[in-house]
Parts: structure tokens; C-alpha cells; sequence
């Protein structure tokens, strides 16, 4: 039984590492997503071998079901210009804050080992109910009512915020001056259209736009 | 008693961290950058379960976890919003490219 519980685990947080480095290093968003979903799915491998039964249904469920979709839904929208081209403005900052990142991250990573002592702690069974519905749901609703009922809340303001922002503005036609179509209009012929001439001057919304 | 250590998660939930904030640095494209965001999120998520798994004498850490879920799924609709309302604006998805606010 010991071996397949490694197997799994190696199995698993392989997935894990692949899939965060494929979302990291995609150059198209598409296999980035993909790359997501792959370690969304190891990461519910981890939480079943760690008895968090429902947390791994529920990260099927929201993350990948959810939120990776959601992400497709955006990048298949924006079509080939979800690919940023490559350029090398900017470059040399940003590798430089990554490098100091990670090999600072490495450096902590091998004094943590070099103090941990030899010999891992022993973790006792897990007791029956640890990670069950009705265990999780039990405590979810008598301790953690309050922010429970919050977070619904959070939910029901990022959804109308969402849409409010995702929406944009409609330009009515029949307030257009004569002769003027919506391929002419801006949205707000203002300020950002003096600051950035061209980048206001196509269409107000998103499906009547053109292909790139 | 459970046969593959706690450290063994720990691990891989802290090199999951690192892959994230290292490509949150390192990429410009902002849908990859909220997937970095996400691959944080998950690692915090994977080590708050194990902790839990430590001591399980209640829910504390799995609790976190969902409630973490939860702003996340609400995080990815806001953040993929503004991303739609960015490129209508900029026509475009690189992360330099934000600069509205600047005078």
C-alpha cells in the first residue's frame, strides 16, 4: 500500500509542477489554460491523499470547472491578440526581479532543509470524519457562519461588479450625428483619445468588432 | 499514520508558489498573470490542507481553504472583466501597456 501511495503523490505533484510551469512558460494562453487545468486536477489528487474529500470535489468543481473556463471564454473572445508579440522592452527588469526571486526562494528552500531535523514527524490517522461534508458543512455552518454569509455576499458584488465593468458602453446609434456610424464613434471622444489617437477609434463593443 | 510525509506536500506547495510569483514577475500578458495569481492561490490552498492534516481536530485550515475558493472564483470574473474592459480601450494585453492613470 506504501507504494502506491507514493506513486500517487509522485503522480500527482508532478502534475502539479508541470502544470504551473506550462502556465508560467505558454507562449499562447490557450496551452496556459491547459497547463492550469493540469495542475488544478493534481492539486485535488493532493487533497484526497490529505482527506479533504469535499475540498478536492470542490476544486474540480470551481476551479476547473469555473474558473479555467472562464479564462477560455476570455482568451477564445479576444482571439490571436490574447498573444502579447514579443518584444524586449522592459526585459531586463523584470528577469532580473525573477532571478532574485527564485534564487532567493531556492536559498530559503536549502536553509529550511539544512535546519529541519532528520527523520520526518510521525501524523496519527486522521479521525473518520475529517474532511466529510457533513463534518466540514457542521463547522461551516455553526463557527463560520458569519464569514460564510459574507463571502456570498462577496460573490453576489463581484458578479454585478463584473458585469458592470466587462459590459462597457453601448453607443445608441440615433444619438449619433447624421452620416456618422458606430465605426466611427468613440465611446469618449476625450482625453484618452488625445493621449492615445487610434486606440479609441474602433468600436464601442466587443462583437462589433472586426477580426484581427 | 499516513505514509508520505507532511514535508513532501510543503514542498511542492512552496515550489508551486515560487512558479507563480516568478512567472507573475517574469510574464507581461495579463491573462497570465492572473493565472500566476491562481498557481498562488492553489499553492496557499494546498498548504493550509495540510496543515489541517496535522492537526485535525477540526476543519480550520480546509475552512480557509474554501473560503479562499470562493474569492478566487470571485477574483477570476473581476479581473478577467477588467482585462476585457483593458483591451476594448488599449487593443492590446500587455501589462506595460497600462498606464491610464499616468498624467
Amino acid at each position: 500500500m506504501k507504494i502506491f501511495e507514493f506513486a500517487f503523490f509522485g503522480l500527482a505533484s508532478l502534475l502539479v509542477l508541470l502544470g504551473g510551469l506550462a502556465t508560467v512558460a505558454a507562449r499562447n494562453p490557450i496551452r496556459g489554460a491547459m497547463g492550469l487545468l493540469t495542475s488544478i486536477v493534481g492539486i485535488a489528487g493532493l487533497y484526497l491523499m490529505l482527506s479533504a474529500e469535499f475540498l478536492a470535489a470542490i476544486q474540480i468543481l470551481v476551479y476547473a470547472g469555473a474558473i479555467v473556463i472562464l479564462f477560455l471564454f476570455v482568451i477564445m473572445l479576444l482571439g490571436p491578440s490574447a498573444t502579447s508579440p514579443r518584444d524586449a522592452r522592459t526585459a531586463v527588469p523584470r528577469y532580473v526581479g525573477a532571478g532574485v526571486l527564485g534564487a532567493s526562494s531556492i536559498g530559503a528552500l536549502a536553509l529550511v532543509a539544512s535546519a529541519s531535523k532528520p527523520g520526518v514527524t510521525a501524523i496519527p490517522a486522521a479521525p473518520e470524519s475529517l474532511g466529510t461534508i457533513e463534518a466540514l458543512g457542521h463547522e461551516l455552518f455553526t463557527k463560520g457562519i458569519v464569514p460564510f454569509e459574507l463571502s456570498g455576499a462577496l460573490l453576489l458584488v463581484a458578479v454585478i461588479g463584473a458585469v458592470a465593468v466587462a459590459r462597457g458602453k453601448q453607443v445608441d446609434p440615433t444619438l449619433l450625428p447624421a452620416g456618422e456610424g458606430p465605426d466611427t464613434a468613440s465611446p469618449e471622444p476625450g482625453d484618452q483619445g488625445a493621449a492615445q489617437p487610434g486606440a479609441l477609434a474602433g468600436h464601442a463593443t466587443l462583437s462589433a468588432k472586426e477580426p484581427h | 499514520m499516513i505514509s508520505v510525509p507532511i514535508e513532501y506536500y510543503l514542498v511542492v506547495a512552496a515550489v508551486l508558489f515560487v512558479i507563480g510569483s516568478i512567472g507573475f514577475l517574469l510574464r507581461r500578458n495579463l491573462l497570465v498573470l492572473l493565472m500566476s495569481i491562481e498557481l498562488m492561490l492553489n499553492a496557499v490552498n494546498l498548504t493550509l490542507v495540510a496543515y489541517n492534516r496535522v492537526h485535525p481536530h477540526d476543519h480550520a485550515g480546509q475552512i480557509f481553504t474554501f473560503f479562499v475558493i470562493a474569492i478566487a472564483a470571485a477574483e477570476a470574473a473581476v479581473g478577467l472583466a477588467i482585462v476585457l474592459a483593458f483591451y476594448r480601450i488599449r487593443k492590446t494585453m500587455r501589462s506595460d501597456d497600462a498606464d491610464l492613470l499616468r498624467s
